[in-house]
């Protein structure tokens, strides 16, 4: 399925896309796909059929030509990954998100400590986030410390649904997971990114439930929390949550390379949902590098506009809307330094301000 | 002997309860045999890893429907290729309970999941039978004070009562077009534009849920392995 192609000036088109180069952009989010319903989304190319060769939103979530072949995806390097997201991706700076799970990967799928090792090498290339899970007490909480003060970290990547002897997942309600959030902040950490929406197999049941962060947004009002693949495909539980909390955002990891090119429809409405209900202010993008390659879907970003008149009461999409989800709220969360010449116009309106909670506001134009 | 038809038509009751659709409709029930007054059914669901708490109501939801046919004296419901498969099966032959079935992993039964999906359902209905009315120029003002009876007949209305009433919510003719879906109570003019784009985005996630988990499916077993006899009318090997 096509597209229509938004018509700009090539300046707007070039300020665009370097607006996507100058900024943020969060890589390795996402780490394996998996086939778990209602929770789950397809991810590309994670467990292909022999033999197979139909057109399934399993594996055609990004375009044909920019698909891997299985024993690439098992094991890509260090060349290819600053390849495909700096040189060929337009990212000039990557949030680096760490996943664990170290009851399936003996020394964890991408550490603190890995990703930092490869931040040193390329300075000012990545931000290294860390992560933290309360059920590992007190030591858990030093490794935090020495990990914000071994690599700087200013936000968090948080995975409720992650096995840990036993236990299927916590919830940021439990009593131990407000010492580790308070511990962040005391670290002076910013960003909680949570991971709410496609699952990682083996997942439990009701691990991807929105209302944790309901309860800890309120209480931690001064964090940042960054919902990651905003509950897909459950969105209305993160929409209505995100509507009373100013500090929580829409993380677009998944919901662009998953959905854009492979349900273009569907993609329409979530963002327009997203637009209506979080506001573009509050929207970051995210690669979900390993599963798909930045290029296409920043490419796509740009080029993006509903695909139909029957999205027309759905908040509209301009060049500023793409330049703050692509770039400038991201930048602004993190403290990254954006060129004056990259910046919005004057009077286009202040990215990320915590008071922009939309959705009730302008809800009469339904009717 | 038992009439088949009978029996899927029983089983055609059974929804999914977060996509609000027809399990036979959806193509769960891979095969429904009927063997004297002893009745087998296998379901199938999309991945072999969805949600244990929804596939155990469907299971037992067939289970119930199926017993509860006229002439039915043993009735075997069998979820196959899921993760969980043998905890559901056996948790629902035994009528355990959900919390017995998963002994130590879940803390409650189904029926606040069930409520709380059927609420969606509500309102994703709501959304479909009001959608064209407001396309059709309808102000707040008309729609508050609109009633079921007012907007007449159409599968999506039927269906929008059907729903209200399993939530104990008024369906009658002169009960409120929009009501709270936990009170009951007819929604304001002043809360109304917010009740409709709630609505909306429930909709679309429904409609987003019900996509993939076809997509799955169908991925899965493949286009043509839905039960020939759903809609058709054929026989199963028995």
């Amino acid at each position: 399925m096509s597209r229509p192609h938004q018509r700009r000036t090539p300046e707007e088109d070039l300020c665009t896309r370097r607006t996507a180069r100058s900024t943020s952009s969060s890589t390795a989010t996402c780490t394996t796909g998996t086939r778990a319903r209602r929770t789950g989304w397809p991810a590309t190319r994670t467990t292909p059929r022999a033999g197979s060769s139909a057109s399934t939103p399993t594996r055609d979530s990004g375009p044909p030509e920019t698909h891997w072949s299985i024993e690439h995806f098992q094991k890509y390097s260090e060349d290819d990954l600053m390849k495909d997201v700096f040189e060929d991706g337009y990212v000039d700076v990557a949030v680096f998100q760490p996943t664990y799970l170290k009851e399936w990967y003996t020394e964890g799928f991408n550490t603190t400590e890995r990703n930092g090792a490869l931040s040193e090498k390329h300075p000012g290339k990545f931000v290294v986030n860390t992560r933290w899970d309360p059920r590992e007490g007190d030591a858990g909480l030093r490794e935090l410390e020495e990990n914000v003060k071994r690599w700087g970290s200013t936000g968090v990547k948080l995975y409720t649904a992650e096995w840990r002897e036993g236990s299927r997942g916590w919830t940021l309600k439990d009593p131990e997971a407000y010492r580790f959030l308070e511990k962040s902040q005391e670290l002076g950490i910013k960003n909680i990114h949570i991971h709410k929406g496609p699952t990682i197999w083996p997942l439990d049941k009701d691990a991807f439930d929105v209302s944790d962060v309901d309860h800890a947004a309120t209480d931690f009002p001064d964090l940042n929390f960054i919902v990651e693949h905003v509950g897909l495909p459950r969105i209305e539980d993160f929409c209505f949550m995100a509507t009373q909390e100013p500090n929580v955002y829409a993380g677009l990891s998944v919901v662009i390379g998953g959905l854009m090119h492979a349900r273009p429809r569907f993609f329409a409405k979530v963002m327009g949902e997203l637009l209506f209900w979080v506001g573009e202010d509050k929207m970051t993008f995210g690669s979900d590098y390993g599963i798909w390659e930045p290029k296409w879907q920043i490419e796509g970003f740009v080029d993006w506009d509903y695909p139909s008149d029957e999205f027309s009461d759905y908040p509209r999409v301009t060049t500023d809307t793409k330049k703050k989800i692509l770039g400038l709220n991201a930048a602004k969360l993190y403290g990254i330094e954006v060129p004056a010449e990259l910046q919005l116009g004057a009077g286009a309106g202040t990215p990320a301000a915590q008071e922009s909670a939309v959705g009730v506001s302008d809800v009469g134009a339904v009717v | 002997m038992i009439d088949r038809g009978q029996v899927l038509e029983a089983l055609g009751t059974v929804r999914d309860p977060e996509l609000d659709e027809s399990v036979t409709v959806l193509g769960f029930v891979s095969s429904c045999t009927v063997t004297g007054d002893e009745v087998d059914v296998r379901l199938r669901l999309p991945t072999y890893f969805c949600a244990p708490n929804f596939a155990y109501l469907m299971v037992a939801d067939a289970f119930d429907a199926v017993n509860r046919v006229e002439g039915v004296r043993r009735t075997t419901v069998v979820l196959e290729d899921h993760f969980a498969s043998d905890a559901i099966n056996g948790g629902v032959a035994a009528r355990a309970g959900f919390v017995a079935s998963f002994d130590g992993e879940a803390v409650d039964e189904l029926e606040g999941l069930r409520r709380d999906f059927l609420r969606k359902a509500v309102l994703a209905g709501t959304d479909l039978v009001c959608r064209p009315l407001v396309a059709a120029g309808r102000t707040p003002e008309e729609l508050a004070v609109m009633t079921l009876g007012d907007v007449g007949l159409s599968r999506e209305v039927d269906r929008l009562r059907s729903r209200r009433r399993d939530l104990g919510l008024p369906a009658d003719d002169t009960s409120a077009l929009l009501v709270d879906v936990v009170t009951g109570e007819a929604v304001g003019v002043e809360a109304l534009p917010l009740h409709l784009r709630k609505a909306r985005v429930t909709g679309v996630s429904v409609g987003a849920n019900s996509s993939i988990c076809r997509g799955l499916l169908q991925e899965r077993y493949g286009a043509g392995s839905r039960l020939a006899s759903v809609g058709g009318g054929a026989e199963e090997e028995l």
